[in-house]
């Protein structure tokens, strides 16, 4: 029985919450490699780039529960989420034609585009910040658990309880149909297919009449959805903090470059290798291995391998040893 | 002339590397651009794409004046161009290839990539496979296959036998070959001068950016003094 209930720990503390921030951090990762791979410039106005499409999506969720509309047991956010995707698409296409166009027409080398949008993480921050405020927003309404600990072991008889929030489900849930949109489009379609070859060689798709302008603002289009889906998740899982985008950039870039950067299946993977590393290792396992263990070997520290104060650490630590010994990432990327 | 380009004057901005070039080819033909490294044949080939501005000069086909069209305005009109390097998609599959080389034909291209797979009968077998795992010599007709997918009425090739060998480079022309049956204009840049003359139909030499010889293949072959500097005896 101890060891069935060290299985729900983890599945309880572990497992559930990384696959949740997993799904996140990919969402986000896969905007960054799609960026990095067809305008060649690592994007690190993306953190802030959620942050405005999941403020967008508040204000409409705040505007839509003034009209007494809710969407029962699901969070008022998923109705407004549409209405913060066009917002986001709309800022990302303003911002292009202000100021990276400029820079592209110009050849710009990829170090003064990723200062550029340095510039333009500075502007956005700033902008939500102004517009929402600084502090903490909970903003998620509807049913808060699937199922809670004691309801679960009610349930079963176990002595140890399983929590599922549904903002967990609702992650897992829009992350897998969002993916399967995603790669559909990419894989399958005519259009999807042209971003692909332009991402792969561009002087070759303009030699195949492929328009470049239709691709560059297909990206932005499908950049911004992903922000605000991945931002919004975030969000509801966990409350909107405008610096928490900014902190989140570095395990997206972490998970992009895991993945191998310009490579969307790649940062799906890497997502979760950052989420579980993180996770796995800032977990204290001392009551999983009072289960498992027989007593005289019971822990008497937390057997935490690193403080969650260290989080960042770990995604850095990966980022390092993987420039280090793989550039290219697990899955063949492109060498930056 | 179907396609022909007049007093070719240009460079990348600093001195001009190609001066007063003419060129010609009509359809059903092949013509083959030759000459020693840094002749500016390859620039040749830009100048009348048009991804390299031209100072003075005409470029026409088909009676019409393109001089002022843009590459991919060009491209629509009916010229295909297979680049020396990087001339496939590496990963897309061989399949997709194709189908980003008929990204502008509307409609089923399925007929077309038929005709592909029985021009280039080893795209068929490999066509699931990523073009970047392919074989030099495979590249090539991937390369090629994918520019015939626009339907062209010139196809130009830049060095298409660069890094082959012998044999892979006696399969490559002989594909060529066919492709002229189709009433294609061709026109390549060739560094296997020799090889390139047999199936030409006729061929222009260029020296340091200017028309020195031009005839056709068995003049230029036969000729004393041209086999003597530039085709090695």
């Amino acid at each position: 029985m101890d060891f069935i209930y060290s299985i729900v720990l983890l599945n309880n503390f572990i497992i559930i919450p990384a696959l949740t921030y997993g799904c996140q951090l990919a969402l986000g990762a896969i905007g960054v490699t799609l960026i990095y791979g067809v305008l060649r410039f690592a994007n690190f106005a993306y953190g802030d780039l959620m942050a405005f499409g999941t403020m967008s999506v508040i204000l409409f969720t705040w505007y839509l529960q003034s009209k007494g509309i809710s969407f029962g047991v699901f969070p008022t956010a998923l109705i407004a989420l549409p209405f913060g995707i066009i917002a986001t698409i709309l800022i990302s296409l303003f911002f292009d034609k202000t100021v990276y166009q400029y820079y592209r027409k110009k050849k710009s080398s990829p170090v003064t585009l990723i200062v550029v949008s340095l510039a333009i993480m500075f502007i956005l921050n700033a902008l939500v910040r102004i517009i929402i405020g600084p502090g903490n927003i909970n903003f998620m309404d509807g049913a808060r658990f699937l199922i809670k600990a004691n309801e679960f072991k009610e349930l079963t008889g176990f002595d140890e309880g399983l929590a599922i929030k549904s903002t967990q489900v609702i992650t897992l849930v829009t992350t897998i149909f969002t993916c399967l949109v995603l790669f559909y489009f990419l894989n399958k379609t005519k259009t999807g297919k042209s971003m692909r070859a332009y991402s792969n060689n561009e002087d070759l798709a303009l030699l195949s009449g492929i328009d470049p302008n239709k691709i560059i603002f297909l990206t932005w289009v499908i950049v911004s959805i992903l922000a605000t889906v991945a931002g919004t998740l975030y969000g509801l899982d966990k409350s909107f903090k405008p610096m928490a985008y900014w902190n989140n950039l570095l395990p997206i870039f972490a998970a992009t470059i895991v993945g191998g950067i310009g490579n969307p299946l790649g940062a799906l993977y890497g997502g979760f290798v950052i989420a579980f590393s993180e996770i796995g290792l800032t977990y204290a396992y001392k009551k999983f291995f009072i289960y498992i263990l027989p007593e005289q070997l019971e822990p008497n520290s937390l057997v935490q391998y690193i403080s969650t104060d260290y989080k960042f650490a770990i995604s850095f630590a990966i980022l390092v040893i993987v420039l280090l010994y793989r550039p290219n990432g697990i899955f063949k990327g492109k060498v930056i | 002339m179907y396609f022909s380009a007049k007093n070719l004057t240009g460079g990348y901005g600093g001195p001009n590397i190609i001066e007063d070039c003419s060129f010609e080819v009509n359809q059903g033909e092949i013509v083959s651009i030759l000459g020693p490294n840094g002749a500016g044949k390859s620039t040749a080939m830009k100048a009348m794409l048009g991804i390299l501005n031209i100072s003075s000069g005409e470029i026409n086909l088909n009676h019409k004046d393109i001089t002022n069209l843009k590459t991919q305005e060009r491209i629509k009109s009916g010229i295909s161009f297979v680049p020396q390097i990087n001339n496939i998609f590496t990963e897309l599959t061989v399949r997709e290839n194709l189908e980003m080389g008929a990204f502008l034909l509307e409609g089923n291209i399925q007929k077309k990539i038929n005709e592909m797979y029985q021009l280039f009968p080893m795209i068929k077998e490999k066509k699931d496979q990523f073009a970047g795992e392919l074989s030099g010599g495979q590249r090539q007709q991937v390369a090629i296959a994918r520019a015939l997918m626009t339907n062209p009425k010139v196809l130009m090739l830049d060095e298409p036998t660069a890094g082959v060998s012998p044999i892979v480079m006696h399969e490559i022309f002989q594909h060529i070959l066919n492709i002229k049956k189709q009433n294609i204009a061709v026109l390549m840049v060739e560094q296997n001068a020799r090889q390139a003359l047999e199936i030409s139909d006729r061929g222009y030499i260029l020296v340091t950016g200017k028309n020195a010889y031009e005839g056709n293949g068995n003049y230029l072959l036969n000729d004393k003094e041209i086999r003597k500097s530039f085709l090695g005896g």
